[in-house]
């Protein structure tokens, strides 16, 4: 018995750093592993291969979970191929209120992610079908609207009565863009006043809520589609979850705040996977131009 | 530009050169950057007899006038109406119907109250979804019987809590601002004290947004934005001067229309008197919009709440 506990195991001893630490084949050595081609789920931890969670959409294999994406790979996986034409590609953020450090940012932001602004709009085909839309980029400032967010978005809007087409906008947004003050709290305004003579000409609007969705977006364009559907798990609220906490004293659960919640509260129509959103989108788009299925 | 604008614009190219020549440098002058902005506060300061900190403080007063004195002051026949029609009334907005000089008009204001018992009942001027939904619902009433709508804004923010969320403080406030938008019927709003973000926004979508001279308007409270952008609360008397958020720089960036004059000192001076400027402020508005074509009127609401931005192209 005692033997037992003294016998002399063989071990592998792994080199594993704690960023790459999903190594588990003790063949393999970490030396020659590119990090790059792996990435952890961060909501159940599996280490997935990047170019299987391109495929998949950058959502999760095993427990899909949808990870945030940026303009530019909503827009390729949205949209047909070569049927796109964008708007104001040239309109930039100056800084009116003078607010220090945020002309640094937008300049930093532009170079690294090679778009201007938090929201890109154009004119695109869904399976043939001609839409209008507005796609906004979560990591430009949060996807906050300023100024610029809000006069695209209603052009936007404007150019789709004018076309009499269809709009959908792809919301993520932190909010109003605190750096441009009363001016960026206007744009909500504004863009609910294009988004209502949109409406008022008897066109769709549909509005997809995608993580995260919060504040000034959410007390806008977001929460006014005649459809509104959501990715799933996307955190959808007005007031920030830690504000919230703050004023009540109180740990709020998982679930508060998000897609399934808005759902069952009765604010958004559907949630639809990722993999499903284009087949969704063409589908409503169909029945409100009254075609019936493949004509 | 005067002589003080340009000392201004001096210590801000002077601030630019030290910050350029610290990044590039390693070496520390954020001392020097200090006092610099000292000194530019204090210019600023005597072009402006209060720093934006100090209006943020008579804006908060708890003596300054709120809904009940206004309602006092300016409304003849004032009559209350309750209820959302769909949950519960909040009293966080004051509605209801009166006349001002001889038009008849729909009021509706936030209500912050004055003592703890009236702040509790009233949640301290902040709504809850149902709060904007009455708001709403007497402006579409007022559109039926084509009265004009006057605002009041004066709320600290929408309320942050559990069963706001649950039912939609953002749907209703987004609302707000699209209905507003094209009502067919005039719509005139004041920021008498605080118009804290949105849920003030959701009652200030109107042809003519004035608001009182030491009111103020933001798109987040100066402590709010101290923690999130400069990392400390402490420092939101510094944050209040980045935001912009006094009437004075607000109708410079032709946010709002006009500045209501206060008593010297501020508002809570003299109830009566401001009372008195923002009734006759009003009947100027009231004379002036009410003869437009409700068409024409409703379409230059639309230009000018689709002309506020700064970009560049």
């Amino acid at each position: 018995m005692w033997k037992d506990l003294f016998v002399q195991r063989k071990y592998a001893t792994l080199k594993v750093t704690k960023k790459n630490d999903f190594i588990k084949d003790e063949n393999v050595s970490t030396d020659n592993i590119d990090v790059d081609m792996f990435t952890k789920c961060p909501s159940c931890g599996e280490i997935l291969i990047n170019m299987d969670l391109d495929k998949n959409l950058k959502v999760c294999l095993k427990c899909n979970h949808h990870f945030r994406i940026g303009s530019k790979e909503r827009i390729d996986i949205t949209f047909d191929k070569d049927s796109i034409e964008y708007f104001d590609t040239n309109m930039k953020s100056l800084n009116p209120l003078g607010f220090p450090g945020y002309s640094e940012k937008l300049k930093s932001l532009s170079k690294s992610l090679g778009i201007n602004e938090a929201v890109v709009t154009g004119r695109g085909k869904i399976e043939g079908i001609d839409v209008c839309f507005g796609v906004m980029e979560p990591n430009f400032i949060m996807g906050s609207m300023g100024s610029v967010v809000g006069e695209k978005l209603s052009r936007m809007f404007e150019r789709a009565i004018e076309m009499k087409l269809p709009v959908i906008v792809f919301c993520a947004s932190g909010g109003a863009r605190m750096q441009e003050g009363m001016l960026s709290l206007s744009q909500m305004a504004k863009v609910s006043a294009a988004v209502k003579k949109h409406s008022n000409k008897g066109l769709l609007y549909i509005s997809v809520i995608t993580d995260p969705t919060t504040g000034g977006v959410t007390a806008s364009f977001a929460s006014l589609g005649d459809i509104i559907i959501a990715e799933p798990k996307a955190t959808i609220g007005f007031a920030g979850r830690r504000v919230i906490e703050q004023t009540i004293k109180q740990k709020l659960p998982l679930e508060f705040q998000t897609s399934e919640f808005m759902l069952e509260h009765g604010f958004i129509d559907m949630i639809a996977d990722r993999n499903k959103m284009k087949e969704t989108l063409h589908n409503i788009l169909k029945i409100h131009m009254g075609v019936k299925g493949n004509e | 530009m005067n002589d003080v604008d340009i000392k201004i614009k001096e210590i801000d190219e002077k601030i630019k050169k030290i910050k350029d020549f610290m990044n590039s440098s390693g070496i520390d002058l954020s001392g020097e950057i200090e006092s610099l902005n000292q000194k530019k506060n204090e210019l600023i300061k005597s072009l402006n007899p209060k720093s934006p900190w100090e209006i943020v403080q008579i804006a908060r007063q708890k003596s300054r006038p709120n809904y009940e004195d206004y309602i006092n002051g300016i409304i003849d026949s004032f009559i209350e109406f309750h209820g959302d029609r769909s949950f519960r009334d909040d009293a966080a907005i004051v509605g209801g119907i009166g006349f001002i000089d001889k038009f008849p008009v729909t009021f509706i204001s936030h209500a912050k109250g004055k003592n703890i018992e009236e702040n509790v009942k009233r949640n301290f001027g902040s709504p809850h979804p149902e709060g904007y939904r009455k708001a709403l619902r007497l402006m579409k009433q007022a559109e039926k019987f084509k009265r004009p709508v006057v605002c009041f804004i004066d709320t600290s923010g929408a309320y942050c809590g559990v069963g706001a969320e649950e039912r939609g403080q953002g749907e209703a406030i987004a609302r707000n601002l699209l209905e507003m938008s094209d009502l067919k019927t005039p719509i005139i709003s004041v920021v008498i004290g605080e118009g804290g973000s949105g849920g003030a926004l959701a009652l200030g979508v109107a042809d003519r947004v004035f608001m009182l001279e030491n009111a103020i308007y933001s798109v987040i409270s100066p402590e709010g934005c101290a923690s999130i952008l400069l990392k400390d609360s402490g420092r939101a008397n510094e944050a209040a001067n980045y935001l912009k958020l006094t009437s004075r720089d607000l109708l410079e960036l032709k946010v709002i229309d006009g500045i209501i004059k206060e008593p010297s000192g501020g508002a809570h001076n003299d109830a009566e008197l401001t009372a008195k400027n923002v009734k006759s402020v009003l009947i100027d508005a009231l004379n002036e919009l009410t003869k437009m074509d409700v068409n024409d009127l409703v379409e230059k609401r639309y230009d000018k709440i689709r002309s506020i931005g700064v970009f560049l192209e």
